[in-house]
């Protein structure tokens, strides 16, 4: 039923397509920032549907095992960012949530993990390694938490193989 | 799909025959709500299967979420150590309400635990085999809590006792 969504997903090996987003109300983050470490960029539909309340509320836990992999994890929806504070402050998130408000959707677009009908994102997970490829990714039924072991896969996958990028914390 | 690793060992909390034909693992969080539902659900559960069950339980604590679910944790941690873990499990289930320390303390005392024993479970000495638990968890899949694995195999069907009692008895059969 997603096909048509999820079959256009970005796949491993492409580059990442960079983009810059608010953060916060008054700052903004570049996924060029963030390169020389793997960075996972979570797309989720919208702050506080329970699923994604979920989802972000076991990544705010898995962050110590993300660290260990010296990878940042980026949470993104088509949510405005006062929106998004107030989520990250009622829940006590502990990694950015970014605004993909205007033009709205335009990176998940670029991802090819937008629900044009539904006006947000897929709940598409990926892995992009420290020189800005992507590594692994996974889109999910919009309702499934797709937990964080395939993320854990990938980062393992990709320590193993380029281990001047690993887990050196 | 997802698939329980690492596979339940000495090191687990088990009620149940060792060769019980049918193991359920549950990853929980002490202050869960929903794992505060599913409690009485999976108590039903093994008395309805008696035997033929083997219940485990590892640690999925929230902490971000649940402010009270890390020492809530190692609180039976500690209740292990005096081989009173599934009392100290299902008090902390029946008392969701009142997880604080002071709470804690005085279910340790109930339990015929050191006041010690419980500060230095607060202190961190149960971290590592917390944390453990929870490593395993998110490597086999776990998505949220309460998560269910039955024989190694992750269930994502509804936590009510006829749908658990079916599913477990088909698979008991497929073992007998």
């Amino acid at each position: 039923m997603d096909q048509q969504h999820s079959g256009t997903a970005l796949a491993p090996g492409q580059t990442a397509p960079d983009f810059t987003l608010p953060a916060t109300p008054d700052q903004n983050l570049s996924l060029s920032d963030l390169k020389g470490a793997p960075v996972i960029l979570a797309f989720y539909p919208a702050d506080w549907s329970p699923v994604c309340g979920d989802q972000m509320a076991l990544y705010n836990e898995v962050l110590p095992e993300f660290r260990h992999f010296g990878a940042q994890l980026v949470g993104i929806s088509t949510d405005g960012v006062w929106c998004h504070s107030a989520f990250a402050a009622e829940r006590k998130l502990h990694f950015p949530l970014l605004a993909d408000f205007e033009p709205k959707g335009g990176v998940a677009r670029a991802y090819g993990v937008y629900r044009a009908h539904e006006g947000t994102s897929e709940r598409a997970l990926f892995v992009i390694d420290a020189a800005g490829k992507i590594a692994w990714s996974h889109v999910s039924p919009v309702g499934i938490n797709p937990g964080a072991d395939g993320i854990l896969g990938a980062l393992d996958e990709m320590a193993a193989h380029s281990p001047s990028t690993g887990a050196a914390s | 799909m997802s698939q329980l690793n690492p596979p339940v060992s000495t090191d687990d909390h088990a009620a149940g025959p060792e060769d019980a034909p049918v193991t359920l693992v549950e990853y929980g969080d002490y202050e869960c709500p929903y794992c505060g539902m599913a409690y009485p659900v999976l108590k039903a559960l093994q008395e309805a299967l008696g035997s033929r069950l083997r219940f485990v339980f590892r640690n999925f604590p929230l902490t971000e979420a649940h402010p009270h679910a890390s020492r809530a944790a190692a609180f039976a941690e500690a209740a292990a150590s005096i081989g009173k873990f599934w009392e100290a499990h299902d008090m902390l289930y029946e008392h969701q309400d009142a997880l604080d320390d002071r709470s804690l303390l005085a279910y340790g005392h109930a339990l015929g635990l050191d006041r010690a024993v419980v500060l230095a479970a607060f202190e961190g000495a149960y971290d590592e085999k917390i944390r453990r638990d929870f490593r395993g968890g998110l490597r086999s899949g776990v998505n949220g809590t309460p998560c269910l694995f039955i024989n190694g195999q992750r269930y994502d069907g509804p936590v009510d006792l006829d749908t658990l009692v079916d599913t477990i008895e088909r698979l008991g059969d497929s073992y007998a």
